[in-house]
């Protein structure tokens, strides 16, 4: 029960973070909106493995924050000089 | 005991997900935005994932892997975002007070071989 | 300071297979195995990026300084949320922000990076660049322009635990 309560919380929280990645006004902007959208749905991710009783889940939830992590520091190499 | 314990910490560390997510919304310039949004969301993943390794004290060392990933990966990408968008020409809000950065060639000098190609900051040139 | 290729090959190795162990979380001889052997062969290849100062720079003295540097860092970064958390709530957003200069005495480079990733966690300071012995920081309540004073506000509470344990 207080899981539902959590979902709502964090659903909430991530539109907050959507809302920003699409107003922008710069480039950066967006990717910090991103960014932080990711953060949030890898714990997200470890709480529905809590709700569900998957241990998997913990697997892609790492998974996903490898890749957000390798892919925020491309992104901010290319906005330095270009790839 | 430890669920009532595990559920306390991760609802703190889901409240600060969401203050962290507020105050990308709300403060005024990327910089800024970049502060609220690592320190919050980061102590608030770390507590969260750690909470749910207490509910479930078999899961403990993967969401400790998962929380000590996050914690040192998160400062690097949000000075890595910071420094590409000093180097992208974002300015400072403009009521911030002194800039230092202005003064060292390093914040603000490009790769010469490789240049770039769009600058951060849409419809400057 | 390069340590030999075996000490830094040993701390490579040790390292990876306790990462095996914690993302697998068994103690079955099978996994174990496995993981050792695959732990040797990546070490081959990744030891000469992974470290370069091996086993040799570590004493007693600063592991124990390592160990009280987690509660102090975790102490710091909760107070840290707590004030940004304020300033986000807050309706009128009560934020100074600009970028100071401080100045560093540490030298390698691990040290550097964790006195920048330090900040970036602590009180409304974010590390924006590192050049030499200055980092420059974005600071969302400036309190002072000196670099002497900035010094000693952000700079002074990790260095004195980083400098024993990286020296």
């Amino acid at each position: 029960m207080i899981l539902i309560i959590f979902f709502g919380i964090i659903t909430v929280a991530v539109v907050l973070a959507l809302i920003r990645a699409l107003k922008g006004p710069t480039s950066p902007d967006r990717v910090v909106g991103v960014d932080i959208m990711v953060t949030i749905t890898t714990a997200f991710m470890v709480l529905l493995a809590l709700f569900f009783k998957r241990r998997i889940y913990l697997d892609v939830s790492l998974i996903y924050a490898v890749l957000s992590f390798i892919g925020v520091i491309a992104i901010a190499r290319y906005l330095d000089r270009g790839l | 005991m430890n669920q009532i314990i595990g559920y306390l910490i991760t609802g703190v560390g889901v409240a600060f997900l969401f203050l962290g997510a507020l105050g990308v919304f709300r403060l005024p310039d990327v910089y800024n935005r970049l502060q609220a949004g690592t320190k919050c969301t980061t102590l608030g993943a770390f507590l969260s994932i750690i909470g749910v390794g207490i509910i479930e004290p078999a899961w403990f060392f993967k969401c400790l892997v998962i929380a000590v990933f996050i914690l040192f990966t998160n400062p690097i990408s949000a000075h890595a975002l910071a420094r590409a968008s000093y180097k992208s020409g974002v300015k400072l809000w403009d009521k911030s007070v002194v800039d230092k950065c202005k003064e060292f060639e390093e914040c603000t000098k490009v790769d010469p071989v490789r240049e770039p190609f769009s600058n951060g900051v849409e419809g400057k040139k | 300071m390069k340590s030999g290729k075996v000490s830094r090959y040993i701390v490579t190795l040790i390292f990876l297979f306790i990462l095996w162990v914690l993302l697998t979380t068994t103690l079955a001889w099978e996994e174990l195995t496995t993981g050792f052997i695959f732990s040797a062969i990546i070490a081959i290849f990744g030891y000469n990026y992974f470290t370069k100062r091996g086993l040799s720079g570590i004493t007693l003295k600063g592991i124990f300084y390592f160990l009280l540097y987690i509660p102090v860092f975790f102490w710091e970064m909760i107070k840290a949320n707590f004030d940004v958390a304020y300033r986000v709530v807050h309706p009128k957003m009560p934020i100074k922000p600009g970028i100071v200069q401080i100045k560093t005495t540490l030298k390698s480079d691990i040290a550097k990076l964790i006195l920048g990733n330090s900040i970036t966690l602590t009180p409304g300071t974010l590390t924006i660049e590192i050049a030499e012995d200055n980092l420059l920081i974005h600071w969302i309540n400036v309190k002072t322009k000196d670099i002497h004073g900035a010094t000693d506000i952000i700079g002074k509470r990790f260095e004195k635990y980083l400098k024993v344990i990286f020296k």
